[in-house]
């Protein structure tokens, strides 16, 4: 339409479209890569600020970071001597045999060099049990749900614990360490605490005023201390009260302190998701006749916990994260094991610890990473089906 | 041509166990302080297609919220198809059982598609296996005309298609009394009429309906009686001709002088 019947339209009383607007593309500076920089990048000022900022950082960064892990990094050598620059008369980054020679004490602790295998074995069925449960189109996933809640806890209590009945000596959990503890303490909180947590939001949100009074008192009881002295009570605490021979393992008292604490946390998240969910869903699940469980199941826990997906997994993130304070009560996580290998004479150089660090960084981002990117794109998963 | 070939599928509402559908006697309901529901008295008999009408917060959606147990009551008595409303839980999921509801912002489930909407019920609180209740599911979309959408999303439809969606929800059950609370209240103006049709659809197969709307034209087309109510209580109750023709009492007058224009 030209100007003047645009005009026309408006000034006179009587108008009739005689021809449809046909849908025309965007402006070209709308579109492509050119279109998204102007709309992420250079939009506003400040926009335009913040990207020149950001560049400088990376740029200021990148290299830094490069040099320091590769570019100057010590790749091999017997001891401290190759990672010295007074020795060496270099730039020193990195200082990887260091790494490399306390590798498997990283991994395993002081777990018996001779039984290590049955770690690895450990391993390898948790990462089974791990792929088979997050790859949605994974074959018979009901299947690997029962692998991974009754089969891998039973089948990892032998492999680790011992068994010698069938030939697996005992191994004191005094002796693991390193990344094995780190993952047995994160995985038996991350998986503990979703259901304990649901529980105890569906607790707290109940009209039966016993149940609420209960889940109201340990959430608020959990939340009001810090995991240091949960651990410490764990720790301390049982000895006072129970016979030597009788007193539960170390590592056991542990686990089931960081279990519970996150599941506080996590209470307070499904919580939050429970509150979300609209009271008409509610009322549209028992006028068709669902009872309470069902209706829990079925209607509001599916929609509850998909709009926490981040929350969750922001809590796990944070548990995978805390595991470290274990130290603090003398088990040997993956931190303190390089904090141990860090101060060893033999390895002693001014690029020891932050090498050390560096592992212990990469480690912790990518599990923790890896969860964040699963999380968004289960979220993308369920936001396609979902459209409200 | 289908459509219409569809639209007669058969549907027999069960026959209720009593000759009374509804009976409330005395009922009185707070909240807090407030008397939302004063001696409310009705008997709705099988069969019968009640329309109730008033000002908004006179208590009519509350009233039949009560039927199944959304709401408690804190005197007097409801009885339904036979069986007394009281704390029995399993008095209340028998009734749940046997009256369906449709609300005014549909309450489907979005993490369901359509079918699942419908089957949800039928698989676990009718114990029916999967095959055949999707059979009952679709049965009933035809009815509404939407069997095409039954494997999208509550959120992919429009409002009117969701309401139906709904109704074939309450109908999956088999119900013998059906409420709907304020059906069309939340629908685009375009959208009244097919979920309309669908509830006189409905009428005509003898189920017995209490229906909370503001739709004259349905009450006048469809009611045998219509009940209106102010300040929690039931103030006139007539057959429709009556109703609209000779109000008897001052409130009734100055509502329909305000809708009727």
């Amino acid at each position: 339409m030209t100007m003047a019947e645009g005009d026309l339209a408006v000034t006179k009383l009587h108008f009739v479209r005689e021809r449809a607007i046909e849908a025309k593309p965007p402006p070209p500076a709308m579109t492509g890569a050119l279109g998204w920089v102007r709309e992420n990048l250079l939009s506003t000022p400040l926009n335009i600020a913040l990207t020149v900022f950001i560049v400088l950082l990376l740029l200021w960064l990148i290299p830094a970071l490069v040099n320091f892990l590769a570019v100057d990094a010590v790749w091999s050598g017997a001891d401290r001597d190759a990672c010295r620059k007074l020795v060496q008369h270099r730039e020193i980054g990195a200082c990887w045999p260091f790494v490399w020679e306390r590798l498997p004490y990283f991994v395993y602790g002081s777990y018996p060099i001779p039984q290590r295998w049955r770690v690895d074995v450990f391993f390898a069925m948790l990462a089974v049990g791990v792929v088979w449960l997050l790859w949605l189109e994974a074959p018979r996933r009901d299947l690997g749900a029962g692998y991974f809640f009754v089969v891998l806890p039973v089948a990892s209590f032998v492999l680790l614990h011992g068994f010698p009945a069938i030939g697996l000596p005992v191994v004191d959990t005094v002796l693991w360490g390193g990344v094995l503890v780190t993952i047995v303490v994160a995985s038996v909180g991350i998986v503990c605490s979703l259901p304990l947590g649901i529980l105890l939001a569906l607790g707290r949100r109940s009209a039966m005023p016993t149940v609420n009074l209960l889940s109201t008192m340990f959430i608020e009881f959990v939340r009001g201390v810090p995991l240091i002295t949960v651990l410490f009570m764990a720790s301390v605490m049982p000895p006072l009260f129970v016979p030597e021979q009788y007193e539960p393992d170390k590592l056991l008292r542990a686990l089931i302190g960081i279990a519970l604490f996150a599941s506080a946390y996590m209470a307070e998240v499904v919580r939050a998701g429970l509150q979300a969910i609209p009271k008409g869903q509610y009322e549209g699940a028992m006028a068709v006749g669902l009872k309470y469980w069902q209706m829990m199941r079925l209607i509001v826990l599916p929609q509850a916990l998909t709009i926490t997906i981040p929350n969750i997994v922001n809590t796990y993130i944070g548990l995978f994260k805390d595991t470290t304070l274990v130290f603090i009560v003398g088990i040997f996580d993956l931190l303190r094991t390089i904090e141990v290998a860090r101060i060893d004479p033999k390895w002693a150089t001014p690029v020891t610890s932050t090498t050390g660090y560096a592992v212990a960084a990469m480690f912790y981002l990518v599990f923790c990473y890896g969860m964040s990117r699963y999380a968004r794109a289960m979220e993308a998963r369920l936001a396609t089906g979902d459209k409200r | 041509m289908t459509d219409a070939d569809q639209a007669t599928a058969p549907l027999k509402p069960t026959k209720l166990n009593t000759p009374v559908a509804v009976e409330m006697t005395g009922v009185n309901k707070w909240y807090g302080d407030f008397h939302v529901l004063r001696d409310i008295d009705l008997k709705v008999m099988g069969g019968e297609r009640i329309v109730i009408c008033g000002p908004s917060g006179s208590g009519k959606s509350t009233m039949i919220r009560c039927i199944n147990r959304l709401e408690e009551h804190q005197s007097g008595r409801i009885v339904v198809d036979g069986v007394e409303l009281t704390n029995d839980l399993k008095k209340i999921d028998e009734i749940r059982r046997e009256v369906g509801m449709v609300f005014q912002h549909f309450n489907l489930f979005p993490h369901l598609t359509v079918l699942q909407n419908c089957t949800l019920a039928l698989i676990w609180v009718r114990k029916m296996p999967k095959k055949a209740a999707e059979e009952v599911a679709l049965h009933y979309l035809q009815r509404v005309k939407i069997p095409e959408q039954a494997a999208k999303y509550p959120g992919q439809l429009s409002g009117g298609q969701q309401q139906r969606v709904a109704i074939a929800r309450a109908l999956c059950m088999n119900p013998k009394i059906m409420l709907f609370d304020e059906p069309t209240s939340a629908l685009d103006p375009e959208m009244v009429k097919e979920v309309l049709d669908t509830m006189v659809g409905l009428a005509e197969d003898g189920m017995t309906m209490l229906v909370v709307t503001h739709e004259m034209g349905f009450a006048r087309e469809v009611a045998n009686r219509i009940v209106f109510m102010d300040d929690g209580q039931i103030i006139e109750a007539n057959a429709p001709e009556e109703f609209f023709a000779h109000p008897q009492h001052e409130r009734t007058k100055l509502f329909l002088s305000q809708i009727l224009r």
